[in-house]
């Protein structure tokens, strides 16, 4: 079920008139999600990625805006006609009810032609269970499972009733690092296998990076970028999301582009061609250091951390914007550790340069 | 040392409490089931130096008696009318106003003001409504003036006048006045309750049922109910504590005489017979009957724990 | 997956069902507010029976078809019903029962609390349970020997009587305790290290933090000598000593029957009055303190 959001806005009345302005959470939101594949929103907390979320599903009514499931306008259909399954942040499982009757409970509000009989509500239970691994578990109570049990309950609870979209809300931020991971591969796993369309939200860019076939990055409201992971991470539109996406964080500069060179600290680091004379902001990704005795880039030497198959180095100079640069270099290269200077050459198509006032991404030819 | 001087000075923050809780609780327990055992122990007689053999001769006496029968056939019909007529109305009352918005608050002010009244006075404006002015009793050329207001509507809507309270009603008549307006008095306490629980489900768990097209009737029934179920056992418990314990919404009603005019005593509750005893001196049957009350009230409270622990849910 | 995903809804008009679903919670909302408003107005009305039943003339109240509203106002119902009743000397004999009451057992409460909750002594626990489990037993139970002691005492018919026996509350108690122990002890033992005195760390530190239940213990303690009713009419049923409860009852010993009700109504509305006052005012600590008590007054 592709799934097609048309200028959607969302707009919360102001709490108290005399104090508060009204909130626009989500912004003119255009958005096309093709059928089948996985989207991630990306965006830090307040961006509206949630309220996206939850339009979608229809538990929140947009402000503006339209939003359609294939070609049918879905807008002013409530929550239960639109059949998606929603995997909430904190589960809600119903605490009194054992796994079975949680997974059970969608399938006996069915009414009409859709309806079951016991036996196939069972079976199909069961079919959700053996999904996501848990058709061991069906008599315990959720209290008495593992975080990372509940979860697989709530998407189990969410995929019973074969919803035509799926959607998860920060459906990992209550696990543990190592479940995560885990997690994270059995969402990907689970929705190659059952191919249904499905929208999921989260403040982690690794996350979405690594299991998204698109991901959608948001500020204030605003989508930012829209894109194949590996693509925004290539090509941010601008500073934002250059800095938003990436582990570590891209290193930003105050730099000065003359004569269609780029000078940071007075020193002319990479050849832009197509820029002309202005200052600009800097991005240079960590592994876009390579490390040169004679390189142009400057920086003085802080200390070294070796991380087996690379090296981080840390270093720091006048014209960074973050108190420390940090470049990750193969730990083949050796590094002189007693050295006070540290000198670089730039891969240019890990430098991005951004206008210093808007934060847009000025292009320039890479050769 | 500073732990012994410590050990001092707590007594020392405690000893007005200690002081009046030994002369007006604990002793009182001693005492109470000490002068229950006593055979016909009266007051005043033991003051004159009379001495009690020790026995269950009271409490027989309290059995036996037709008096405390009538009371405790009341007190039980009354909790078992208002207890669940209440709660049932209290929870679908606060399901009601958790589910709007729109004077919402104000809503919830009215519903809890029957709680800050005085339960005699506001059972002489009960006594008021179901009254009928002028009487049945009168000289036959004495003119029923009025109704009552509450046979006025009955009237409107089609029905016989009742006479509800007055001399010649009915027990019938007179246990639905008392069962309207305990059940009036009691509903403020169970709507705050239970109001202050739904406004502690977690929101999602209905989102989570609005996803998967709950009908509200399930909804109901299957998630507001077991999730309020801890709030439901306290307020059914506390319900029948202060049931078996109806004492002054009667005497609001009906007078000190617990009944119609015709009747003294129809009404009178367990309670009641206590106070009825002590007024008469006679301190070994009003004991008996005291634990009698206290044996029905616990073994009402295990009963409902039991049940609780079995349907009542986390 | 397949023959179902695509469609619980597909085929159907989807325009008629977002019709259909929003005429269902029109209904829904209109029902709800309907049911509410009125178990509201039923809730309200002898409010309002009492209201204007106390400002009819006799003629008026006994009219056989009933004015919802008095035809000729008369306020005279309510000095009739002042005087009948003697409510000013009733009112002041519950107001210092009430006060000197209310006093003493906030003093007698902090101590208790604040002994329960932060000093140490052999068999805390212990008696803290005690305390708790004579909260089960009814207070009839008490009554029985506390109406032989007091005559012992000879405190019949004296204000004594109606104050001391209720002073000490295990629920006050056990409230303000459990208040006092959301207090972080880290306060407590730094105002020792401090030098500061027990008593001048609970009068200066825990007081003041604790200002809401103090304030819901003081309503419902004043609640309760306002509509205490069994106790004073055991012990101190003289003119002298009347609560208003028992003053107002005796004042108005019939209730059926041809009684001038509109007198008797404004009697009651008086009655009344302090209290409707307390709750406009302090209606959030009542509620608080209830919500933590299921004990009425």
């Amino acid at each position: 079920m592709k799934i097609v959001l048309q200028n959607l806005t969302k707009v919360f009345p102001a709490r108290n008139k005399k104090l508060d302005k009204e909130v626009i959470a989500v912004n003119n939101f255009d958005l096309e999600i093709p059928d089948g594949k996985l989207i991630g929103l990306l965006g830090p907390s307040g961006c509206g990625k949630s309220t996206t979320l939850y339009m979608i599903s229809g538990l929140q009514k947009p402000t503006s805006g339209k939003i359609f499931f294939g070609d049918n306008d879905v807008t002013e259909l409530s929550t239960e006609n639109r059949g998606v399954g929603l995997v909430f942040q904190n589960y809600a499982l119903y605490p009194h009810m054992t796994v079975k009757q949680n997974i059970l409970f969608p399938l006996q509000n069915l009414k009409g032609k859709d309806k079951l009989t016991k036996d196939q509500m069972l079976e199909r239970a069961l079919y959700a269970a053996k999904l996501v691994q848990i058709d061991d578990l069906m008599e315990r109570k959720p209290s008495e499972l593992s975080g990372g049990q509940q979860q697989r309950v709530a998407i189990a609870r969410a995929l019973v009733k074969f919803p035509r979209v799926l959607l998860l809300d920060e459906p990992l931020s209550n696990l543990d690092a190592r479940l995560r991971l885990q997690t994270r591969e059995e969402i990907r796993r689970i929705q190659k296998k059952t191919g249904i369309t499905t929208v999921f939200v989260t403040h982690d860019q690794e996350e979405a990076m690594s299991i998204s076939d698109m991901i959608v990055v948001m500020k204030l409201g605003v989508i930012q970028q829209v894109g194949k992971p590996q693509d925004v991470y290539d090509d941010p539109v601008n500073l934002f999301v250059a800095k938003f996406l990436g582990t570590p964080p891209i290193n930003v500069f105050n730099g000065e582009v003359k004569g269609e060179k780029l000078y940071i600290d007075n020193n002319a680091v990479l050849d832009v061609k197509g820029i002309s004379d202005q200052p600009v902001t800097v991005g240079i990704r960590p592994e876009g250091f390579i490390l040169d005795e004679n390189g142009p880039m400057v920086c003085k030497l802080n200390n070294v951390e070796v991380m087996g198959r690379d090296v981080s180095i840390v270093s720091t100079s006048e014209a960074s914007v973050n108190p420390v640069i940090r470049s990750i270099i193969n730990s083949d290269n050796k590094v002189a550790v007693n050295n006070e200077t540290i000198r670089f050459s730039l891969k240019p198509h890990k430098v991005f340069v951004f206008n210093r006032e808007t934060e847009n991404r000025i292009y320039f030819e890479v050769k | 040392m500073v732990d012994s001087k410590q050990q001092w000075k707590a007594w020392i923050y405690l000893a007005p409490a200690i002081l009046l809780l030994l002369v007006f609780t604990v002793w009182p327990i001693i005492n109470t089931v000490r002068m229950a055992f006593l055979e016909g122990y009266r007051g005043l007689e033991a003051v004159g130096g009379q001495s009690y053999s020790f026995g269950f001769g009271n409490f027989e006496k309290v059995i036996h008696y037709h008096k405390f029968l009538n009371c405790l056939k009341t007190t039980v019909l009354l909790c078992v009318l208002t207890v669940p007529i209440s709660t049932f109305l209290a929870l679908i009352i606060a399901v009601a106003l958790n589910n709007i918005k729109f004077l919402q608050k104000g809503l919830q002010t009215i519903f809890f003001l029957p709680y800050v009244t005085n339960s005699i006075a506001i059972g002489m404006v009960f006594a008021a409504m179901f009254n009928i002015v002028g009487s049945f009793y009168g000289t036959e050329n004495e003119i029923i003036a009025t109704a009552g207001i509450i046979n006025n509507v009955i009237e409107f809507f089609g029905g016989e006048p009742v006479n509800w309270i007055n001399y010649g009603s009915t027990y019938t008549a007179n246990i639905i006045v008392m069962t309207v307006y305990i059940v009036w008095n009691a509903l403020p306490f169970k709507i705050l309750i239970l109001l202050g629980g739904l406004q502690s489900i977690n929101k999602q768990y209905y989102d989570a049922a609005k996803i998967d097209g709950t009908p509200r009737r399930r909804v109901f029934t299957r998630i507001t109910v077991p999730l309020l179920s801890p709030m439901l056992a306290y307020v059914i418990i506390t319900g029948f504590i202060s049931g078996f314990k109806e004492y002054s919404s009667i005497v609001g009603i009906f007078g000190e005489g617990m009944g119609p005019a015709d009747d003294p005593g129809r009404l009178n509750t367990i309670v009641g017979f206590i106070y009825d005893a002590l007024s008469t001196n006679s301190q070994g049957r009003a004991s008996a009957a005291a634990l009698i009350l206290f044996g029905i009230i616990l073994v009402v409270t295990l009963i409902n724990t039991q049940v609780s622990k079995k349907r009542v849910h986390y | 997956m397949s023959e179902n995903r695509n469609g619980i809804m597909q085929e159907k008009d989807m325009r008629q069902v977002a019709i259909k679903q929003n005429i269902g919670k029109g209904v829904v909302k209109f029902f709800l507010y309907l049911f509410l408003i009125t178990m509201a107005l039923i809730v309200l009305f002898p409010f309002y029976w009492m209201i204007i039943s106390s400002l009819k003339s006799l003629e008026e109240y006994r009219l056989s078809v009933p004015t919802f509203w008095p035809r000729t106002i008369m306020l005279s119902n309510y000095a009739e019903a002042f005087k009948a009743a003697n409510l000013g000397r009733l009112f002041l004999n519950t107001l210092y029962v009430g006060v000197v009451s209310t006093l003493l057992s906030l003093v007698i409460t902090v101590l208790s609390a604040f002994a329960f909750a932060r000093l140490e002594f052999k068999g805390r626990e212990t008696m803290f349970g005690l305390l708790l489990a004579t909260m089960m037993i009814p207070g009839e139970l008490f009554t029985i020997t506390n109406y032989s002691t007091i005559t012992q005492l000879g405190w019949m018919n004296t204000f004594t009587v109606l104050i001391v026996p209720f002073l000490v509350s295990v629920f006050y108690i056990f409230l303000l305790r459990q208040n006092f122990m959301q207090i972080p002890n880290e306060l407590y033992l730094a105002a020792k290290v401090d030098g500061t005195s027990d008593l001048k760390y609970l009068w200066k530190v825990m007081v003041p933090l604790s200002m809401p239940t103090l304030i819901s213990i003081t309503i419902l303690k004043m609640m309760g000598a306002w509509n205490s009713y069994i106790w004073p009419r055991l012990v101190a049923n003289d003119a002298a000593h009347q609560m208003i409860t028992n003053g107002l009852r005796n004042a108005f010993t019939d209730t059926t029957g041809d009684v001038n009700y509109p007198v008797q109504m404004a009697a009651v509305a008086i009655v009344s009055a302090p209290l409707f006052l307390v709750f406009v005012f302090l209606r959030k600590y009542i509620m608080a303190g209830v919500s933590r008590s299921g004990i009425k007054g």
